[in-house]
């Protein structure tokens, strides 16, 4: 059943021009930013060789490419997100789905499965790059698969609040501004709060506070680091969005 | 099939909502029996929707139960929406899908089976009229068709229970008729529930009848029992040359008249009584100029204003 919603909000956001657009110009700016690290790394390959370890092409190509797609996601997601479930709210179809006999988690799993397929194909596009420089030499794939599961978890996080913020709203755009200012405000606070706290030496206050910044949590997948702290933030922090969601809905049950 | 006709389908007690300080709807109580058409008629705010919604899920009511086939529709929500089919006041459509895609995506979410989906949604077209349009998208249809489409929705998953919100608001007078025609033939082997503040709609669709006012029922019973209760107790009286008032007033069996015209007559029966005879014999023999002595038509109509105004006095 979450397949058929997931689905359904995949075909919605294709019917949709904003889907195709977010498409082509994370496209152009990866390829952009691609080609400009690649030219870099010829221009300083000479010297490289010269060094004892030298960082690979991956390092130097393929983590900046997934740095500069967090930075799109960042922005892409609130939008992408935004018509969830503010739109179902507007156009009154929402109705549609809490008739049919489907729990409110269901309904909310749905739409956020739907949006990871498509932030998916977003990594998918990000990784064929990097990928692409196989035909002239070799890749460091732990590395690679290191920033995948990093971009993916980042990308669920982002979408977790979107979806959050798309439920408290009837207005999509005023959704994706909550989302937007939502993530924004969580990835400063997160940051400077667990610089802050760790530069007082208060470890247990610091951890916590990194949960709230996806972007810190991204920091170790970037240099192939499995960080099973920082995995663990990001999936609470998509769980605690999904719940709320969830709770929030329910709530509009009763409140009417 | 006598087992079955007796099955109720829909039992809701004491159903209230309150939204803060505001009662929409106060303690409204029905039941539904397998093969009867109920028509929800009220004015505009008098709860009819809030009701609807309360039935098909959709609002948490403040107090009171509902269950749908023996199902607690609070308990198990899921297996209770199962045997419902909505279409609420604003046909909840996809306008980016084509008619097949969503009636189809109804029936999945609606947990059709896989072998039996294909026939489900084509029957579900075919009854709505929907065949020839199935490859158009919704958002491209006329109002008329983008209701059946929403009824389609509603039918689709071959429930026990339909709701329909006021189905046949914006439609042109044929469709209305097959809308009905429609109506009527669910009824043959489902409930259906309707709200409308069209008054013949009423008359022509349903076996039985609610009059919500003021989100309480103001009156519920049969469309026969309906039509007894007034049509049989006022008469349209028209004189070409009226007495006062008072003079037909002192007829043995009159209530109470009330001019309708200049000439015309609305006279109410006291109960149990049928002065109609003796009407006709005083008029004769007093030379009123007696033209019309006719049960009063529009009967709903006047039943209506009647319940609605009275409960307004109280």
């Amino acid at each position: 059943m979450i397949f058929t919603i997931a689905g359904k909000e995949l075909k919605a956001l294709f019917a949709s021009p904003l889907a195709w657009l977010v498409l082509t110009f994370l496209q152009l700016i990866l390829a952009f930013g691609f080609l400009k690290r690649l030219d870099d790394f010829m221009q300083i390959q000479p010297q490289l060789i010269q060094m004892a370890n030298p960082p690979g092409i991956t390092e130097l190509v393929a983590a900046p490419v997934f740095a500069t797609t967090a930075i799109v996601l960042l922005f892409a997601v609130p939008l992408l997100a935004m018509r969830l479930i503010a739109e179902e709210r507007r156009n009154q179809t929402m109705v549609l789905l809490i008739s049919a006999p489907l729990s409110m988690t269901e309904i909310v799993l749905g739409k956020f499965a739907g949006l990871m397929v498509f932030l998916l194909l977003i990594i998918g596009i990000t990784t064929l790059m990097p990928l692409s420089l196989l035909l002239g030499g070799s890749l460091d794939f732990g590395l690679l698969l290191s920033l995948v599961i990093g971009a993916a978890l980042l990308a669920a996080c982002f979408a977790a609040v979107g979806l959050y913020a798309s439920c408290l709203t009837a207005q999509p755009l005023a959704a994706a501004m909550i989302a937007f200012s939502l993530l924004l405000g969580m990835l400063l606070a997160g940051e400077t709060a667990a610089d802050g706290l760790r530069g007082r030496d208060l470890q247990v206050p610091a951890a916590l506070a990194q949960v709230l910044s996806p972007l810190k949590n991204f920091e170790p997948f970037a240099k192939g680091v499995l960080d099973s702290y920082s995995i663990a933030c990001m999936l609470l922090l998509v769980a605690v969005f999904l719940i709320l969601t969830i709770r929030r809905l329910d709530a509009a049950r009763l409140r009417g | 099939m006598t087992a079955q006709t007796a099955e109720i389908t829909v039992s809701a007690q004491g159903l209230s909502r309150k939204f803060g300080a505001h009662t929409a709807v106060d303690n409204v109580s029905l039941e539904l029996k397998r093969g009867e058409i109920l028509g929800f008629l009220g004015p505009n705010g008098a709860g009819k929707t809030t009701t609807m919604q309360m039935l098909t899920g959709n609002l948490a009511p403040t107090s009171g139960t509902i269950s749908i086939c023996g199902v607690d529709l609070f308990e198990h929500p899921t297996l209770a929406k199962a045997r419902i089919g909505y279409l609420p006041e604003h046909p909840p459509l996809y306008r980016e899908l084509t008619v097949l895609e969503y009636v189809d995506l109804a029936a999945r979410l609606h947990r059709v089976a896989k072998a039996g989906r294909a026939a489900a949604v084509a029957e579900a077209l075919a009854r709505c009229g929907l065949a020839d349009v199935a490859q158009k998208l919704i958002g491209a249809l006329s109002k008329g068709y983008q209701q059946r489409v929403g009824i389609a929705q509603a039918i689709v998953h071959r429930p026990d229970v339909v709701i329909l919100d006021e189905p046949t608001v914006g439609l042109d007078p044929n469709q209305i008729r097959e809308i009905r025609g429609l109506i009527h033939e669910l009824g043959a082997n489902c409930s259906v529930i309707l709200s409308t503040h069209i008054l013949p709609e009423v008359e022509s669709v349903c076996d039985h009848v609610q009059i919500l006012h003021h989100g309480s029922t103001a009156f519920t019973d049969t469309i026969a029992g309906l039509k007894q209760f007034h049509g049989g107790r006022m008469v349209l009286l028209g004189l070409k040359r009226p007495p006062p008032a008072a003079d037909i007033a002192a007829v043995a069996g009159v209530a109470r008249v009330e001019p309708a015209g200049d000439t015309l007559f609305r006279v109410s029966f006291a109960d149990n009584a049928d002065p109609s005879e003796e009407l006709a014999r005083r008029a004769a023999e007093k030379s009123w100029g007696l033209y019309r002595l006719a049960p009063a038509q529009s009967s709903l109509e006047d039943v209506f204003v009647h319940l609605t105004q009275k409960e307004e006095q109280t």
